[in-house]
């Protein structure tokens, strides 16, 4: 009991002391970020920004995809992953466009208060496409005041078949298939690319096949429109 | 004795006054001089980087700071569809309010080098450079708005320059609308079926590679970066 007070009485001016650096840290972590999507024929679901500590990670290259990073990728759904964010203590603003991001639109420049956390996460879905998403993955945010652009590559989760075959609304873990089409551009009548992923953990996504045949063929996709090259989103953060 | 010691201090200071300028007329009131144009000279090299994607006569231009020869997201200008569309220059550097422009002769082969010298002053020190990927529909690559003005004499910069899609010609691949050697087709054309908006390129697909229409093979592709540009500021 005694051990339990002492403790607590410790604890209190450690959270003193964590809530004054807290403080002191806010306008360090003031941020005005846009987001601009560099492809041509790419559309972006909508986005979550996240701040958080630096023991939480939203995804990690070479690993296996959470289930909530899954709904994001396959799917476009960032529900679970922003209550996990927040579970772990982290700020989330989402879907600051407040619709998907056409090719060449921007994210128009949004304040984010990150309080006390130090890292920044920004994440999406590719459509069309089975699971790849974009990411800016726990950035530690700077402590000097200043723009800082960053250039963002396009990942494979690693949990559903590149097949490439459009099937409205599979966006669902387990259900196989390109959930939407915003382009318009699609074809029908595909035969499937990839049956299998080789690489089941998260990695650097290797690009739409595409064929063009908009009846057969082995894709939906088409060759000419919904290829793209790394990278994808440009990312511009103003540390004020 | 205190006023001499006075006068030999300002005399002290005036002679070593006088023996800071250039010449000895220091006691001539100088007369309100309009100062001298200040120039920077850069050298600017730019290298191919494709596999056999030439490069049209590689353009340099050093402008103001507010002039942006693309933007990407929006419509490209006419200046840029043409140089993206046929490798044709003319327009763009009559169009813009450039400073000082250079080109270089004829096509820069894979793995070839360009170098040009541009000049600078100080209202105009931003570097943009364009040149088209000449056997694509409207690739072309460059720099827009580089700071000229963070290089001192002697200092070198590289950077490795990405491949643009000027969204001004569908990408058919087609032959008679690749102005390039491989098929010598048309250059400009002024209806813009594409998309018309400049973004991030996303490759040629290649007859190779899936595209059955495709005048290119899998020789023509290329990545996401397909240029080198070196610039030394040499003045």
């Amino acid at each position: 009991m005694i051990k339990t007070l002492r403790k607590q009485a410790y604890a209190v001016p450690m959270a003193a002391f964590i809530g004054l650096s807290a403080t002191s840290m806010v306008q360090a972590a003031d941020l005005t970020i846009s987001v601009q999507n560099l492809t041509q024929g790419i559309t972006f679901t909508p986005f979550l920004v996240a701040a958080h500590d630096d023991a939480t990670k939203l995804y990690q290259v070479g690993m296996p995809a959470s289930l909530s990073l899954q709904m994001m990728a396959e799917g476009g759904s960032i529900d679970a992953l922003a209550a996990d964010v927040m579970a772990a203590g982290g700020e989330v603003i989402t879907n600051p466009h407040q619709n998907v991001l056409k090719p060449s639109e921007s994210v128009a420049a949004f304040d984010f208060d990150t309080g006390s956390n130090t890292h920044l996460s920004i994440t999406s879905m590719l459509l069309p496409t089975n699971d790849a998403f974009a990411g800016l993955n726990a950035w530690q945010i700077p402590t000097e005041a200043g723009t800082y652009v960053m250039h963002l590559n396009a990942y494979d989760a690693g949990t559903e078949a590149n097949n490439e075959l459009v099937v409205p609304g599979a966006g669902a873990p387990g259900a196989l298939g390109i959930p939407a089409d915003p382009t318009g551009m699609t074809g029908t009548g595909g035969t499937g690319v990839a049956m299998a992923d080789t690489n089941t953990n998260i990695h650097i996504h290797r690009g739409a096949l595409g064929d063009d045949d908009a009846m057969a063929g082995k894709s939906d996709l088409d060759n000419t429109v919904h290829r793209w090259l790394n990278p994808v989103l440009k990312v511009t953060v103003v540390v004020k | 004795m205190q006023s001499i010691k006075r006068i030999l201090t300002m005399t002290a200071a005036v002679v070593v006054l006088a023996s800071c300028g250039s010449d000895d007329k220091a006691t001539v009131m100088p007369e309100p001089m309009t100062p001298e144009p200040v120039t920077y000279s850069f050298e600017v090299t730019v290298q191919n980087l494709t596999n056999n994607q030439p490069l049209s006569p590689v353009t340099v231009l050093s402008h103001a700071m507010d002039v942006s020869l693309w933007q990407l997201g929006q419509s490209a200008s006419m200046g840029v569809e043409y140089t993206a569309e046929a490798g044709d220059n003319t327009m763009l550097i009559s169009d813009n309010t450039n400073f000082d422009n250079a080109s270089s002769e004829g096509l820069l082969m894979p793995g070839n080098t360009a170098t040009l010298m541009l000049t600078t002053d100080d209202e105009n020190n931003y570097l943009s450079i364009i040149s088209m990927l000449v056997n694509t529909n409207d690739a072309f690559t460059g720099l827009v708005q580089y700071d000229l003005s963070q290089l001192a004499v002697g200092d070198v910069k590289s950077m490795l320059l990405p491949v643009y899609d000027a969204g001004t010609e569908g990408n058919s691949e087609l032959a008679a609308t690749l102005p390039g050697p491989v098929t010598g087709g048309e250059g400009f054309n002024e209806m813009r079926d594409d998309v018309d908006f400049v973004s991030r390129h996303s490759g040629v697909v290649t007859s190779d590679d899936g595209l059955t229409q495709s005048a290119l093979d899998e020789s023509h592709r290329f990545e996401a970066l397909v240029a080198k540009v070196t610039i030394e500021r040499t003045n």
